[in-house]
C-alpha cells in the first residue's frame, strides 16, 4: 500500500498556473518555456480574432493568442498589464495572453477529474480536465488543443 | 558511414546524373568522340572504385557497362537498345547505392539478367531478337566476352587517361579537361551548414537594419563610420552567402534528357530537348521547387503539345519535334522559357472547357483575346487531355504548376500559336531569403510589399494632377492616358479605425503603388509609403498561413513585425479572372498604337535653365537621396543604395548647388550596378515624337529637339556613365578575345543609332552602323564580315524582316546571328521576326536586356574572336 502511495507522489505533475477572468487555469510546466509581458504587438489583418497579433521575441516572431478571446471570455477592461506564457510547438513559438501568471503547482493525480459534463462546450474542447484545490478549481488547458484554431471554427 | 564510402557515394551520384544527360546526347550523336570518352571515364572511374572498397556488384555491373561502351568507344553502331540497356545499368547503379547510403552494405540481389543483356549487346546480338537474356547467357557466355574485355581494357589503358597520371600522347581534349579541373579549385560543403550560415546571415542583416535605424532616429554620434563599415561588410558577406547557395539550373535540368528519351519512346513521338542557359544560377531553394514544375510542364508539351510524326510529315513540319529550354537572368529574376514546336493550344477546346466548368461566360470569353483563353490552363480544375494517357494525364494540371511557381514569388505566362507551337515562360526570383521591399502604411499598420513587383510610386491629390476618379465607387487612376484599376489597402484588410477611401482621397495626399504581376497592372492605395529596405523573409505562422494576402512576415529595423503583401494574391483580387485585365490592357493599347513613335521623356533642369531630358526607359529609378548621405570615397562621391555604394555623377559643374536638403537623382543600371545622375529638378514626363537635331561637339549631350514645344537638350547617358564607372565598364565583351566582337547595326533613326552606338562601343563591342537595309546589303556586298547583326524591324523601304530573308538568302551571311530591335513587342512581330531568322528579340529601350543579349549570343553561337 505505501508502495502504491509512493508512486502517486512520483507521478506528481507540474503546472504552471494562470488566472484568466478570475479563473485559475493550469499549464503542463513541460509544454511552457518562458513567461514575458507582451510588447510591440502588431496586429494582423484579415486573422482569426484569437490571434492578438504578432510580436518580436529576441528576433524570433511570435503569435500571440488571447486566451479570453479563445474561451469566449469579455475582452480585458484595462485592468493590469497582460503577461503571456510562451510555448514552442513544432518550430514555432506561440505566446498565450493572460490576465497573470501565479506560482507553479505540483499536484498529484488524485485530486484530478475529468471535465464536468455542464462546461461550456467551447471550454470543454479546450480543457482537459479539473484538479481539485483547498481552495478553488484549477482547469487544466490542453495547450495543443488551445492552439489548434480550428479546434471550433475559430474564423466564424 | 565510412568516410570514404560516403564520399564515393556523393561523387558518384553526380557523375551518374551527368552520365543520364551525356549517354542520350550521345545516342543523338553517336560520332562524338569527345562525349563518349566522357561517359566511358565516368563509368570506369565507377567501377574502378567500387573495386578499390569490395562493392562486387557494383563492380560488376559497371564493368558489363563499360565493355559495352567501350565497343561503341571502339566505333560499333550505337543501338536505342544498348542505350536503353546501359540506362537501365544505371539505374540499377543507383538503386544499389541508395542500399549503400541507408545499410552501409550493397544490398542483396543479382544483376546478371542486365550483365547478360549488356554481354549480349557487346557480341553484337541483338536482344530484341527474342533471345531472352539472363539465365541462358550469363554462364557459359562469360569467357568470350572477358577475353574481348582483356583486349579492350588493354586498350583502355593504352589510351592516356586522367586516371593514369600523366600519358605520353595526351589528347587536346583531355588536355583541356585537365586543366579545367585543376584550375576550379573548390570544397564540399554540406547543404546543413549553408543553411546555417544563411539564417546566421539573414540575423545579421536583421541586426545591423536595427542599429540604422536607431542612428537614423539618434543622428549624429560617434557610432556612425563604424556602423557604416559593417553595413557595407554585411551587405558583401550576404552577397557572398547567397553566391555560395547560388547553383547552375542545369542541376534541375538533369534528369530531362533522359525523361524525354523515355518519353519519345513511350509516345512514339520524336523529340529533340535543346537546352540553353544551364550555367545560369539561382538560389538552391528556388531550385529545388521548380524541378516538379519543370518536369511536368516537358511532360505535356511531349504528350500533348507535340503531334505523332505522321502528323507532323503531313503539315510540312520537320518529323522530329522540337523542346527548347532556355534559362536567363533578368535583373533579380531568372527567366526560364520553355517552347515546343509542336501544335499549340487548342483554344476552341479551352474555351468550351471554360465554359463547361463555369470558369467564365460566353460572353467573357468573347471580350478575350486567343492567348489569354489559352491562359485558362493554369485556372484550378483545369484539364484538356480527353483521354488520360500515361504520361501526363495525373490528375495533376497546369493549375498545380502555377500555384507551385507563384509559391516562390514566380509567375508563368504562355503564348500559343497554332500550328507554330507554344512557348512557356517561368519567372521566378534568384533568392527567397531576403529581398527588398518598399514598406508602406494603411490606416496606421505597416506593411511590406516586395519591390520586384513595384512598378512606380504615384502621389496623388489635387496638386499633382494625378487625380484618382470613380466608376461605380471602383477606384481608377488616370495615369499617362490610361486608366489603372486601383485597390485600397486598408479596405482590403479589412483594417479598422481608417475612413473611407473617398473621405481619405479627399482629405490629404496618398500614394498610388503601381504593381505589375505577369503582364496585369494595377495601383495599390496607401496612406505612406516609408523607403526600401532589405528584409529577412520568414515564413508565416502556421495558424495564419490561410490568409493568401500575406507570403510572410518580417522583424523591421525598429523591431516590429509586419506583413509582407504577396503581389500574386493582389493581383487575384484586381482581376477575379486571369486575363480579363491583360484583355483590357490590349484593348487600351490598341489606339496608342498609331502614336508608337513616340517616346516617354523625363524632363529636368541640371547646372543651366535649358531643359533636359533623357529617355525615360533608361531610367531605372527616381531618388530623392539627402546630402547628408552622400559621402566622398576615393576620389568620387558615393552614397549607400540598397546595400552597394552607388556613384554619383553631377551633371551640373557645383556640385552644392541645391545645398542642404534632398538631392534629386536619376538611378541607371549598367550591369546590375547603379548609378546616380545627380540633377537639380525634375519637370515633368512627357511623350513626345522625337525628331532631333544632332550635336556631336558637346560631350554627353546627343543632340536638341523640341519637348512640350520647348527646346531640350537630349543627354547622352552613356557618356555619364562612363564617368561614373569609369575604366570598370566596358571590356566585358572581348574580354579574353583576341579581337573585339563585330557588330553591324542597323536602324533608320539616327537617335538610335547615336544612343546605342557608344553603350554598344562601351561594352568592347566593335560596332558598325548601317542607316537602312539597302546600306546593310551593300556592306555585304563589299565583302564586309560581321560576327552578329542587330536591326531594326520597322524601316522605311526595306524592313527588318525582308533584311533578314535577304542575309538569310545569301550563303557569305547566312550564319551570322541576327538579333531583332523594336519599339514595340507585339507577340505577332515577335513570330514572324523569329520565323525571319532572327535568333533574339529585344525592345529598342531595353538596354540592359540588349546587353545581356548580345552576350548570350556571343556565348551561344560561338561567336568568338
Amino acid at each position: 500500500m505505501s508502495v502504491h502511495t509512493h508512486d502517486l507522489e512520483e507521478a506528481s505533475e507540474g503546472y504552471v498556473t494562470v488566472v484568466t477572468g478570475g479563473q485559475l487555469f493550469g499549464l503542463r510546466l513541460d509544454r511552457v518555456r518562458d513567461v514575458f509581458v507582451p510588447r510591440g504587438l502588431s496586429q494582423v489583418p484579415l486573422a482569426p480574432p484569437e490571434i492578438a497579433g504578432l510580436l518580436n521575441l529576441r528576433g524570433r516572431i511570435v503569435t500571440a493568442i488571447d486566451l479570453r478571446t479563445r474561451l469566449g471570455l469579455a475582452p480585458r477592461a484595462d485592468g493590469g498589464a497582460p503577461v503571456a506564457v510562451g510555448i514552442e510547438e513544432r518550430g514555432e513559438l506561440y505566446g498565450l495572453i493572460v490576465d497573470r501568471v501565479g506560482d507553479v503547482l505540483r499536484l498529484k493525480p488524485s485530486s484530478y477529474e475529468a471535465n464536468p459534463v455542464n462546461l461550456d462546450q467551447r471550454w470543454m474542447k479546450v480543457c482537459a480536465g479539473v484538479h481539485r484545490l483547498d481552495h478553488g478549481l484549477l482547469i487544466v488547458l490542453d495547450v495543443d488543443k488551445v492552439l489548434d484554431l480550428s479546434q471550433f471554427g475559430a474564423a466564424a | 558511414m565510412d568516410e570514404l564510402l560516403a564520399e564515393f557515394l556523393s561523387e558518384t551520384g553526380e557523375g551518374l546524373d551527368q552520365i543520364d544527360v551525356e549517354l542520350v546526347r550521345f545516342e543523338q550523336d553517336p560520332n562524338n568522340a569527345e562525349m563518349l570518352n566522357t561517359i566511358f571515364r565516368l563509368v570506369h572511374t565507377v567501377k574502378g572504385t567500387c573495386g578499390f572498397l569490395g562493392l562486387n556488384r557494383l563492380a560488376k555491373l559497371a564493368h558489363a557497362a563499360e565493355t559495352l561502351m567501350g565497343q561503341y568507344r571502339d566505333g560499333a553502331p550505337v543501338t536505342v537498345e544498348g542505350v536503353s540497356v546501359i540506362l537501365a545499368s544505371i539505374d540499377r547503379i543507383k538503386e544499389i547505392l541508395a542500399g549503400l547510403d541507408r545499410d552501409g552494405a550493397e544490398p542483396p540481389g543479382s544483376d546478371t539478367d542486365l550483365i547478360g543483356r549488356l554481354q549480349m549487346l557487346a557480341l553484337g546480338e541483338d536482344i530484341s531478337a527474342g533471345a531472352m537474356p539472363g539465365a541462358q547467357t550469363a554462364p557459359n557466355q562469360l569467357p568470350p566476352v572477358q577475353a574481348a574485355l582483356d583486349e579492350l581494357e588493354r586498350a583502355w589503358r593504352g589510351a592516356p587517361g586522367p586516371d593514369f597520371g600523366a600519358g605520353e600522347a595526351v589528347s587536346a581534349a583531355e588536355a583541356n579537361a585537365r586543366e579545367t579541373q585543376a584550375r576550379v579549385q573548390t570544397v564540399r560543403v554540406s547543404v546543413e551548414t549553408l543553411e546555417h550560415l544563411m539564417t546566421t546571415v539573414s540575423e545579421l542583416v536583421l541586426t545591423r537594419n536595427q542599429l540604422l535605424d536607431l542612428m537614423r532616429r539618434t543622428g549624429e554620434s560617434e557610432f556612425k563610420s563604424p556602423l557604416q563599415r559593417l553595413s557595407t561588410v554585411t551587405a558583401e558577406l550576404q552577397e557572398g552567402i547567397m553566391k555560395a547557395r547560388m547553383q547552375p539550373i542545369a542541376n534541375a535540368w538533369q534528369k530531362l534528357p533522359r525523361l524525354v528519351r523515355e518519353l519519345s519512346l513511350e509516345l512514339g513521338k520524336k523529340i529533340e530537348l535543346d537546352m540553353t542557359g544551364g550555367e545560369t544560377e539561382l538560389d538552391r531553394q528556388v531550385l529545388e521547387m521548380i524541378k516538379d514544375p519543370l518536369t511536368h510542364m516537358i511532360r505535356n508539351s511531349a504528350d500533348h503539345g507535340l503531334e505523332p510524326p505522321a502528323e507532323r510529315m503531313s503539315k510540312g513540319k520537320p518529323e522530329t519535334g522540337r523542346i527548347k529550354l532556355g534559362a536567363f537572368q533578368q535583373g533579380g529574376y531568372i527567366v526560364i522559357e520553355m517552347a515546343d514546336d509542336g501544335r499549340g493550344l487548342d483554344v476552341q477546346k479551352i474555351r468550351a472547357k471554360a465554359i463547361e466548368n463555369g470558369l467564365a461566360t460566353p460572353a467573357e470569353l468573347d471580350r478575350l483575346s486567343d492567348n489569354d483563353i489559352c491562359k485558362f490552363i493554369f485556372k484550378a480544375g483545369f484539364s484538356t487531355a480527353q483521354a488520360v494517357s500515361g504520361v501526363s494525364g495525373r490528375g495533376v494540371g497546369m493549375d498545380v504548376v502555377r500555384t507551385n511557381i507563384e509559391l516562390i514569388g514566380g509567375t508563368v505566362d504562355l503564348k500559343s500559336t497554332s500550328p507554330a507551337g507554344t512557348v512557356f515562360t517561368i519567372k521566378i526570383p534568384l533568392t527567397l531569403a531576403i529581398m527588398a521591399a518598399l514598406i508602406v502604411e494603411a490606416a496606421g499598420h505597416r506593411f511590406a510589399i516586395p519591390q520586384y513587383s513595384v512598378v512606380e510610386l504615384v502621389r496623388t491629390g489635387k496638386a499633382n494632377g494625378h487625380q484618382v476618379e470613380l466608376i461605380n465607387e471602383t477606384a481608377v487612376l488616370r495615369l499617362r492616358d490610361k486608366l489603372l484599376p486601383l485597390l485600397d489597402l486598408a479596405q482590403l484588410l479589412g483594417l479598422e479605425g481608417g475612413q473611407a477611401m473617398f473621405e481619405r482621397l479627399a482629405n490629404g495626399v496618398l500614394t498610388v503603388v503601381v504593381i505589375q504581376v505577369g503582364a496585369r497592372l494595377f495601383g495599390v492605395l496607401v496612406d505612406s509609403v516609408f523607403r526600401t529596405e532589405e528584409i529577412v523573409v520568414k515564413p508565416m505562422s502556421s495558424l495564419l498561413r490561410d490568409i493568401a494576402i500575406f507570403s510572410g512576415n518580417t522583424i523591421l529595423g525598429d523591431g516590429s513585425v509586419i506583413m509582407i503583401i504577396d503581389p500574386n494574391a493582389l493581383g487575384a483580387v484586381a482581376g477575379s479572372v486571369d486575363g480579363q485585365e491583360e484583355a483590357a490592357h490590349a484593348v487600351a493599347a490598341g489606339p496608342t498604337q498609331v502614336e508608337e513613335d513616340k517616346t516617354a521623356l523625363l524632363l529636368f533642369r541640371a547646372g543651366s535653365n535649358t531643359m533636359k531630358a533623357v529617355p525615360l526607359s533608361l531610367i531605372t529609378r527616381l531618388e530623392e537621396i539627402e546630402t547628408g548621405a552622400i559621402e566622398h570615397c576615393n576620389g568620387e562621391d558615393v552614397v549607400q543604395y540598397r546595400g552597394v555604394l552607388m556613384p554619383i555623377v553631377y551633371m551640373q559643374t557645383d556640385r552644392g548647388a541645391c545645398g542642404d536638403g534632398v538631392q534629386p537623382v536619376l538611378v541607371f543600371t549598367e550591369g546590375g550596378r547603379p548609378l546616380g545622375l545627380a540633377i537639380d529638378e525634375i519637370v515633368d514626363i512627357v511623350e513626345e515624337h522625337l525628331d532631333i537635331e544632332l550635336n556631336t561637339e558637346t560631350p554627353g549631350v546627343i543632340g536638341a529637339a523640341i519637348v512640350n514645344g520647348k527646346a531640350a537638350e537630349i543627354v547622352d547617358v552613356s557618356h555619364y556613365l562612363g564617368q561614373g564607372f569609369g575604366a570598370r565598364v566596358g571590356g566585358t565583351a572581348s574580354a579574353g578575345a583576341d579581337r573585339a566582337i563585330r557588330i553591324l547595326f542597323v536602324d533608320d533613326s539616327q537617335f538610335f543609332r547615336n544612343m546605342l552606338a557608344p553603350l554598344l562601343k562601351a561594352g568592347g563591342y566593335d560596332v558598325t552602323l548601317a542607316a537602312s537595309g539597302a546600306e546593310a546589303l551593300a556592306l555585304k556586298d563589299g565583302g564586309a564580315d560581321f560576327d552578329l547583326i542587330i536591326s531594326d524591324l520597322d524601316m522605311p523601304g526595306m524592313d527588318g524582316i525582308a533584311l533578314a530573308e535577304h542575309i538569310k538568302a545569301d550563303p557569305k551571311w547566312r550564319g551570322i546571328p541576327l538579333i531583332a530591335l523594336s519599339s514595340h513587342t507585339s507577340p505577332v512581330l515577335i513570330d514572324k521576326s523569329r520565323a525571319a531568322g532572327f535568333v533574339s528579340y529585344v525592345g529598342k529601350f531595353d538596354r540592359q536586356g540588349l546587353m545581356s543579349t548580345l552576350q548570350d549570343c556571343c556565348r551561344h553561337w560561338g561567336v568568338a574572336a
